[in-house]
């Protein structure tokens, strides 16, 4: 079990930050640990590309960043949903819940 | 929004680049530090858990890096760098940088320059519309001298050949246009009315000359020069109707041609008028005019010429009195006004096109070389993990910024070439007004070399990708590749045999024009002064009054302090002017009547003594020649060899021009003159008194139009300096007439030979680029090989090889070189000197002098680029190189 496959399914990770960050606003490490976490392991999040992906969905508008001090009196950068990446994570949910159950429909008919 | 965030973070991050990496810096570390702390919360001690984070993560850097590399401004950025390192490289290499600019920049430059030159002459049709149907039509004399029209037989050509949409005659004209402004000598043409029907051209304002202006004795009309309605009439669209006077004598301006009008038959011509030829005067015989027409849309050139010469040998052979054998060559106006350059053009079109290869060439070697040398970078780049696309990345790069400074330099060189190309050119070279950089060579010259640059600049990457990273790093800067070697080596032996070519092309052109300048132009040019006189106002249309100024200019100038000798004379050797009569002798019991193609040179007495031409036989002509004696003649050695043989000329007579004229008696012979160029045989002239001419004209309808003489001045010292003396002495004369083409007679010689010397100029100037790039081929690779075999010759020493045998290791692998390509360049310099062979004067194309001495001059010069190698190679100290080892 220690080589099973931890990478984030190709094309989720958006969504999986967006998810997160609908909670409430979070730093990069904060969203990488509530993902592993809330998906018990079965997903770990690559730094560089989570912080790759951040740039992105914040250069896109569904993102806004600002530095601020943590808990533990650290600087970090802290992400927080805009309304446009609310409604991206509606869609995405939307467009995802489809394509599963769809895919779970083709499974179930072949077992 | 997305969008405008998109552009203006990119535009941060490139502008403030050290605020947005330090951003992400910061970022970074922040993650890891946070994995640390979430590991020591958990248990783990602080040393630990940098550790475990360290394996999960990556370091901070390695994250930022792969952050970084987000964003369309990395698009930008990283080429950016890229050149930037490539500027740094190229900089720290200033050698390699030098050399291969300054190949390309011959290379694209040359080539862009010469191209551009020669395009609008040969290659580009002229400006007319269907200028494929104009033709010109020349007569062919036996000894293949191309000789001018007669308006008979143009009239004969006009009328009856039926390929012929219409047939035009023009001449040179040089009136003086007198009026508000200044008086000025222009340059016109007398054309008969179809001559711009034939070119396919119209005034743009005003308009063509009709078949009724063009008839003796018809109205004196003319058509302008956009330049000239500009300059003396302020562009006045007016002008037309209004009266301008030329030569004492007024005409109306009845069309103004546009300015994109280009007239390649005369450039410099800015004004028209009809010829107005009058047949009434017997003079329909003379060779003076040039005949071009336009055929009919279907006819073809070659079709047109067979009934040319069919209708044309008709005619001669019914006035075989006035017509010799003749042939008629009909060709496409271009044809006709490229022939006299083409081959000089072509050839030296070739040359550049092996300049150009040459270039290549060494670009080619410089950047194998350059690869050999770096294949340890590349190695130990490749070995910390720069992957192959970057390499290739940024050798591209390097290859590009090269070839972007070449090709910089390269237009610059084109720029400053076609403007030296252009002041070079000889003055037969047509269309010169038409050159101008040429934006498509240009580009293809760069494209080229840049291609070439690209391929072989990214061959140390590709092989770096490739082979051991290893085994390069341990040996890579010690022993280059064999194979390598031997492509190098050939690049070499192909530069020294191209280089080879153009220098036997430059060698035979050299030697040709020595052999020209050394031939007897049958006078004496050196101190001589000559200047044109023309005479012009109807005050002269007496002849006694031409007479009477020309005899008093000479008394004027004969009086100027300084002079020893003066005299006059219709045409002058060398100088373009070309003026030739049928010389008629009659038959005698020994000989047939014939008529002979001679050179006419209407003389002072004085003439002949003042150009030093020897007298060989009989008298030359004194004071008593004059008006109203007895009609004497001196007559060529070559005419007196070709009539009488061994037999004497003196006393024979002969009549120039109109058969009916009078007769002339030779008194005297004399040496052969060179009358158009060193280069051309035609010698056979006759010599008559100007002022005889004049006892003629009173009672005979002959009269010849000598109304512009030259005059040539022999002073103790330099003539020259003496011109300004000269001309008051004219003018205090006669104020008004004008005094053109003020030369030194040697400078005349010379200009005679100007497409040989145009030619030999731009030969020499590739010859020496190909022979310094040859030798900074023979050196790269030498130096290289040393450099390479620095380990192999310190253990020669140490085994006891002298100095001598490791000088003779060095300049034995240069002269290996050398000979091969001298051996191939030898075969292809003997085929491809056919291409010169036109060209040469006096040698021939196989010289054995010249090719000696290019062998010569080019192992001579591969010997000093092997002494630098060979040099270092005897200094290598056998226990520094065994002890490194």
């Amino acid at each position: 079990m220690d080589d099973a496959n931890t990478d984030v399914i190709q094309g989720t990770l958006d969504m999986l930050i967006l998810k997160t960050l609908s909670l409430e606003p979070m730093h990069g490490f904060g969203i990488a640990r509530r993902i592993e976490q809330t998906s018990r392991g079965v997903f770990k999040v690559n730094p560089g590309s989570l912080l790759t992906a951040l740039q992105r969905l914040e250069r896109g508008g569904w993102l806004d960043a600002e530095w601020r001090e943590t808990e533990n009196s650290r600087r970090a950068r802290f992400y927080r949903l805009t309304r446009a990446g609310r409604r991206r994570l509606d869609e995405e949910t939307a467009d995802w819940t489809r394509r599963v159950s769809a895919v779970t429909r083709l499974l179930r008919s072949e077992g | 929004m997305g969008v405008f965030r998109q552009f203006a973070r990119g535009l941060r991050a490139l502008f403030r680049g050290s605020a947005a990496d330090a951003d992400i810096a910061d970022e970074a570390q922040q993650y890891v530090d946070e994995a640390i702390a979430a590991h020591v919360a958990r248990g783990l001690t602080r040393e630990a858990a940098v550790r475990a984070a360290r394996l999960e993560l990556g370091g901070a850097a390695a994250i930022a890096e792969e952050v970084r590399g987000y964003g369309w401004e990395h698009l930008v950025s990283t080429p950016w760098s890229d050149l930037r390192f490539a500027a740094r490289r190229l900089r720290s290499e200033p050698g390699f940088t030098a050399v291969s600019v300054i190949t390309l920049a011959l290379g694209i430059g040359a080539t862009t320059a010469i191209f551009s030159a020669v395009d609008p002459i040969l290659f580009a049709s002229l400006p007319y519309p269907r200028p494929d149907r104009i033709v010109a039509i020349a007569e062919i004399m036996r000894d293949g001298f191309r000789n001018g029209g007669t308006f008979a037989i143009y009239r004969e050509f006009a009328e009856r050949v039926r390929a012929f949409d219409a047939v035009a005659v023009y001449k040179p004209w040089q009136p003086t246009i007198t009026g508000a402004a200044e008086p000025e000598r222009l340059e016109g043409q007398r054309v008969s009315a179809a001559f711009f029907h034939v070119l396919g051209v119209a005034p743009i304002v005003g308009r063509d000359l009709q078949p009724a202006d063009d008839r003796a004795a018809g109205p004196n009309v003319a058509i302008i020069s956009d330049a000239l309605w500009r300059r003396r009439f302020n562009a006045d669209p007016a002008v037309v109707g209004r009266p301008i006077t030329l030569d004492d004598t007024s005409f109306t301006v009845v069309g103004v041609m546009s300015a994109a009008f280009e007239n390649v038959l005369a450039p410099r011509a800015e004004l028209w008028a009809p010829l107005q030829y009058d047949m009434s005067q017997g003079r329909a015989w003379g060779h003076h005019l040039r005949t071009i027409a336009r055929l009919q849309p279907g006819a073809d050139v070659k079709a047109a010429m067979a009934d040319v010469n069919s209708l044309g040998r008709a005619f001669t052979a019914g006035h075989p009195a006035e017509y010799g054998r003749t042939d008629f060559m009909v060709s496409t106006l271009h044809d006709d006004v490229t022939r006299g350059v083409k081959p000089a053009l072509l050839v030296i079109l070739g040359a550049v096109a092996l300049v150009l290869v040459i270039a290549c060439v060494n670009v080619t070697n410089l950047l194998l070389a350059r690869g050999v040398q770096r294949r340890a970078e590349f190695a130990l780049r490749a070995a910390l993990g720069a992957s192959r696309g970057r390499l290739i990345r940024q050798l591209l790069t390097e290859s590009l910024l090269v070839a972007a400074l070449g090709g910089a330099a390269g237009m610059g060189v084109a720029a400053v070439g076609v403007r030296a190309l252009v002041a070079l050119s000889p003055p037969s070279l047509p269309r010169a007004g038409a050159i101008a950089v040429d934006a498509t060579v240009f580009a293809f010259g760069f494209v080229v070399t840049t291609a070439i640059a690209l391929a072989f600049g990214a061959i140390p990457a590709l092989q770096a990708s490739k082979s051991d990273p290893h085994r390069d790093l341990q040996h890579g800067w010690r022993r280059g590749s064999g194979g390598h070697y031997r492509t190098r080596r050939a690049l070499v032996v192909a530069e020294v045999a191209l280089a080879l070519v153009l220098l036997v092309g430059s060698g035979l052109l050299l030697r040709s024009l020595e052999r020209l300048f050394a031939v007897d132009a049958g006078f004496d040019p050196s101190g001589l002064l000559t200047m044109q006189v023309q005479i012009n106002g109807h005050r002269f249309d007496d002849y006694r009054a031409s007479y009477r100024f020309f005899e008093r200019a000479l008394d004027a100038v004969r009086g100027v302090p300084g002079v020893t000798a003066v005299a006059l004379t219709s045409q002058l050797p060398m100088s373009g002017d070309r003026d030739e009569y049928g010389a008629h002798f009659e038959a005698t019991p020994a000989r047939e009547a014939l008529t002979y193609n001679v050179f006419r040179y209407a003389v002072s007495p004085g003439y002949l003594e003042a150009m030093r031409v020897p007298l060989r036989q009989g008298r030359l002509f004194d004071d008593h020649d004059r008006a109203g004696a007895p009609l004497v003649a001196i007559v060529s050695e070559s005419l007196a060899r070709r009539r009488f043989g061994n037999g004497s000329a003196i006393g024979a007579r002969f009549r120039i021009g109109p058969t009916d004229g009078p007769p002339y008696t030779i008194v005297g012979v004399v040496g052969d003159v060179k009358q158009v160029s060193l280069a051309l045989e035609a010698a056979d002239a006759v010599y008559i008194p100007a002022s005889a001419d004049g006892a003629t004209i009173r009672s005979g309808p002959w009269r010849f139009a000598d109304t512009t003489m030259s005059l040539v001045v022999r002073a103790g010292g330099d003539a020259t300096a003496l011109a300004p003396a000269i001309r008051q002495a004219v003018w205090s004369v006669d104020k008004d007439q004008p005094i053109v083409r003020v030369a030194a007679l040697d400078a005349l010689v010379a200009a005679s030979a100007a497409e040989r010397r145009f030619a030999l100029v731009l030969f020499e100037a590739f010859a020496l680029a190909a022979l310094l790039l040859a030798a900074a081929g023979i050196y790269g690779v030498l130096a290289g090989s040393v450099a390479e075999r620095t380990r192999e010759i310190g253990v020669r020493s140490a085994l006891g090889a002298s100095r001598s045998d490791i000088l003779a290791l060095v300049v034995g692998q240069g002269m290996k070189l050398t000979g091969a390509g001298i051996a191939i360049g030898l075969v292809c310099a003997i085929g491809a000197s056919g291409a010169v062979a036109a060209m040469l004067f006096g040698i021939s194309r196989l010289d054995p002098i010249t090719y000696a001495g290019v062998i010569g001059l080019l192992t001579l010069v591969a010997v000093v680029a092997c002494s630098v190698p060979a040099w270092r190679a005897v200094r290598v100290d056998p226990a520094t190189t065994l002890r490194a080892e």
